[in-house]
């Protein structure tokens, strides 16, 4: 069969056509709205109309006959109309109170999982993992589903202080806002990149590979028309393998995962901040990552413990302390906590007012 | 089709949450692709490494980006995923979908690809995982003929995305589907085809929550704000506090520059010291509104932590009045690139070649003057440039003092 005409630089479709008309008649005069459980929200147009929407957690990777499954739904509540979020999840938009109901049974009936709005925990943000990308040290699909099925109950029903973003990176290019999350992990690499010469001189270019180490270890290697690298300079970044693959820096035993906590994107009542690292390695172990999980859970529970309402983690950290972060937890502090690259001068402590 | 022993995937099947696996055997039923990257990742499981190649070049024809080339190191033993190319489809402003549309994608995507897609990719993009080489073009046709387009890859301008907006939320300060729609519209020789000397994203946050985390992955980062004063329902106050609110501890308490009040009766806010961060808002939508200027706040440079450490976007124009058809952003955008492109090496991002330029020369390059708005704090160090107008500027300021006999500082 003939292929249709392709056209070039449309651009995306207009979202306006995609809207139900409730958007339409009321775009940019919403007055509120109000969340009415973990899982369903209502917004009110200064029009007085109202939109309810149902939001459920999808895995992100979904297959086409799935979206198709989540048409049918929203074709029955939703006169066809649904959105995604920016953390991947689901929200049905229904235009009339009476499908509210029926269509959240409807969803649980059907074993969607209902939930993530509100002072919780939302779906995570992540990379695509051994599932398709090159540069991954861990599977970041299978870190979000172990530690999601352990946390699960904050997603639909526990409540917080404030909203916890988790967040899943499965190297350190961090692709996804990784690094300003208030729980993530990050797949790290711990030791030094084994060169097979005979490719690098053919594959790649050397300027390229010296200049792409952030601590100057890779020098020219005349000899062998390739490179060496100075060990003790070696931070495992892993640039060097991101633009020459010869470079190997992949190791299962040695690559592992480590947590970062405390960060945020808002700007509310305190400044976005970077997520810091809180424990430097744990071992890599799918299919279940059990000492990850448990990690995450129990920093989850201080935070849920101690914290004031509307504290988010990195907020409730600044209040009491990084030093009281680590004995409320009582996780073990270790030399790579303490920052020895680009930030050590704002990170180090310059008064003796801490607390024991 | 073959039919691969998953013990350790199938762990993963287990629990509340819902499966990535389950979804990806579900496409296997039907697909060989998706069946083999199925016995694929339950290898990079056995063994815990990946065996995927470096991006390879492929594309359709005219762009460059779009198409994320991926090769399988083992494509012998799993022939399904030997090439595994990723389309990115440009999404639609604010996610918004009908079914019609959705059910579009799905069938020229099952006709030609693995039946996987990933709703969304980290940049916004409409992610459709796992195709070969010969299927790219007629793909692109299939689509497009339908009204969708490719996304960004590579170094160019990166899909740009904004979060729900006037779409579905009370607190959009400018509209940013429309900012995104129309600056997506306008630049897509940019977006198809990788001029400049690394990726550039744009992403629009209608306020301060930044629910598109803007500030901390957009080397652009439009954030909505607006001047004057926060409008105040003392009614809906009543009903908080009726309701239960602790409006001293949860709002006058927690407010950032102490800049309000409340005695039991009227909710006071002293707006000359509000830096608008939105805590109380988002707390009494009901009884509290932005001011009625409204704008956006213009922040550049965000990125991850590759390779001498992350970025958060920096303030530099702090305020712009955001409305179609949005010519002096677009103005703004231009000179950006212009002086990016003038001075960046290959691989670098625009915060990157700020810090080795400096900020005066990104500034003086934009037509953007120095305002305390940019700065937490001002230099520490006494080692500075001087141009000789510079110098010139403050000897004829004391001129004129010498003249008036008054200082100005």
């Amino acid at each position: 069969m003939a292929l249709p005409e392709r056209k070039t630089d449309i651009g995306p479709p207009h979202y306006k056509q995609f809207m139900p008309p409730v958007i339409v008649n009321n775009y940019g005069k919403w007055k509120y709205h109000e969340v009415l459980s973990p899982s369903a929200m209502v917004h009110v147009a200064e029009s007085g109309d109202k939109l309810w929407t149902v939001r459920v957690a999808s895995p992100r990777i979904l297959a086409t006959d799935s979206i198709r499954e989540i048409c049918d739904i929203s074709d029955k509540y939703c006169d066809g109309h649904l959105r995604f979020t920016t953390r991947n999840n689901v929200e049905f938009l229904i235009s009339d109170e009476k499908n509210l109901e029926p269509i959240q049974a409807e969803l649980k009936e059907k074993g969607f999982l209902s939930g993530g709005i509100g002072a919780g925990i939302s779906n995570v943000v992540h990379t695509q993992g051994w599932v398709h990308c090159h540069g991954a040290a861990t599977d970041a699909s299978g870190l979000v589903k172990s530690m999601m099925d352990e946390l699960v109950d904050y997603f639909t029903t526990k409540r917080l202080p404030n909203k916890l973003r988790l967040a899943v990176a499965c190297c350190v290019n961090m692709c996804g806002a990784v690094h300003c999350s208030d729980i993530a992990l990050v797949a790290v690499h711990t030791k030094v990149p084994v060169i097979d010469h005979d490719k690098v001189k053919n594959m790649c270019e050397l300027p390229t590979v010296i200049s792409s180490c952030p601590t100057r270890a890779i020098s020219p290697d005349p000899a062998k028309k390739s490179v060496k690298i100075k060990e003790e300079k070696c931070m495992y970044c892993g640039n060097c393998f991101t633009v020459c693959p010869p470079i190997n820096i992949k190791d299962p035993d040695r690559d592992g995962i480590a947590i970062v906590v405390g960060g945020k994107v808002s700007s509310l009542r305190t400044n976005p901040k970077f997520s810091k690292l809180v424990i430097p390695y744990i071992s890599n172990e799918p299919p279940r990552w059990p000492k990850v999980v448990a990690a995450v859970k129990h920093i989850v529970e201080v935070y849920a413990d101690n914290a004031r309402k509307h504290e988010r983690v990195g907020e409730w950290i600044e209040r009491i302390g990084w030093e009281g972060f680590f004995n409320l937890t009582g996780i073990e502090f270790s030399y790579q906590c303490i920052d020895d690259f680009t930030f050590m001068r704002d990170t180090l402590r310059t008064s003796s007012t801490f607390k024991w | 089709m073959k039919k691969y022993d998953t013990p350790l995937l199938d762990e993963l099947e287990k629990g509340p949450w819902p499966s990535f696996v389950t979804e990806m055997k579900k496409a296997g039923q039907k697909n060989e692709m998706a069946n083999d990257a199925v016995g694929h990742l339950e290898k990079c499981f056995s063994t815990r490494i990946g065996y995927w190649k470096h991006g390879g070049i492929v594309g359709v024809l005219g762009y460059g980006g779009g198409v994320i080339g991926r090769y399988s190191e083992i494509g012998d033993e799993f022939p399904g995923v030997a090439h595994f190319h990723t389309v990115r489809l440009n999404q639609p402003s604010g996610f918004f979908y009908t079914t019609k549309a959705l059910r579009e994608i799905c069938d020229v995507w099952d006709k030609y690809g693995s039946g996987l897609t990933n709703m969304h990719g980290s940049t916004g993009d409409i992610v459709l995982l796992g195709t070969n080489t010969a299927a790219l073009e007629p793909i692109f046709a299939e689509y497009s003929s339908r009204g969708w387009d490719l996304g960004g890859s590579g170094s160019d301008l990166r899909t740009p995305s904004c979060c729900v907006g006037p779409g579905r939320c009370e607190w959009a300060n400018y509209d940013t589907l429309d900012v995104i729609y129309n600056l997506t519209q306008e630049y897509q020789d940019e977006l198809h085809r990788p001029m400049f000397a690394y990726k550039f994203k744009i992403k629009a946050a209608g306020c301060a929550c930044d629910c598109v985390a803007s500030l901390a992955r957009a080397d652009m980062s439009i954030i909505g704000t607006w001047k004057g004063d926060i409008q105040i329902d003392q009614a809906e106050v009543k009903n908080y506090a009726a309701n239960g609110m602790d409006i001293n501890s949860e709002i006058v308490g927690m407010c950032p520059t102490e800049c309000m009040s409340y005695d039991g009766g009227e909710l006071k806010i002293d707006n000359a010291n509000c830096k608008r961060c939105m805590h109380c808002i988002t707390k009494m939508t009901k009884a509290l509104q932005p001011g009625a200027e409204r704008g956006a706040t213009i922040c550049i440079g965000s990125k991850a932590p590759i390779v001498v450490g992350s970025l958060l976007s920096w303030v530099v124009v702090p305020f712009i009045k955001l409305e179609p058809p949005y010519t002096e952003l677009k103005d703004l955008i231009r000179k950006i690139w212009d002086w990016w492109d003038d001075n960046a090496k290959p691989r670098e991002r625009i915060g990157e070649v700020i810090e080795m330029k400096g900020m005066r020369s990104f500034l003086e390059a934009i037509g953007v003057e120095p305002q305390p708005q940019q700065i937490k704090e001002p230099r520490k160090d006494p080692f500075m440039f001087y141009t000789d107008e510079d110098i010139a500027k403050f000897k004829a300021n004391e001129a004129e003092e010498k003249k008036t006999g008054v200082y100005k500082f």
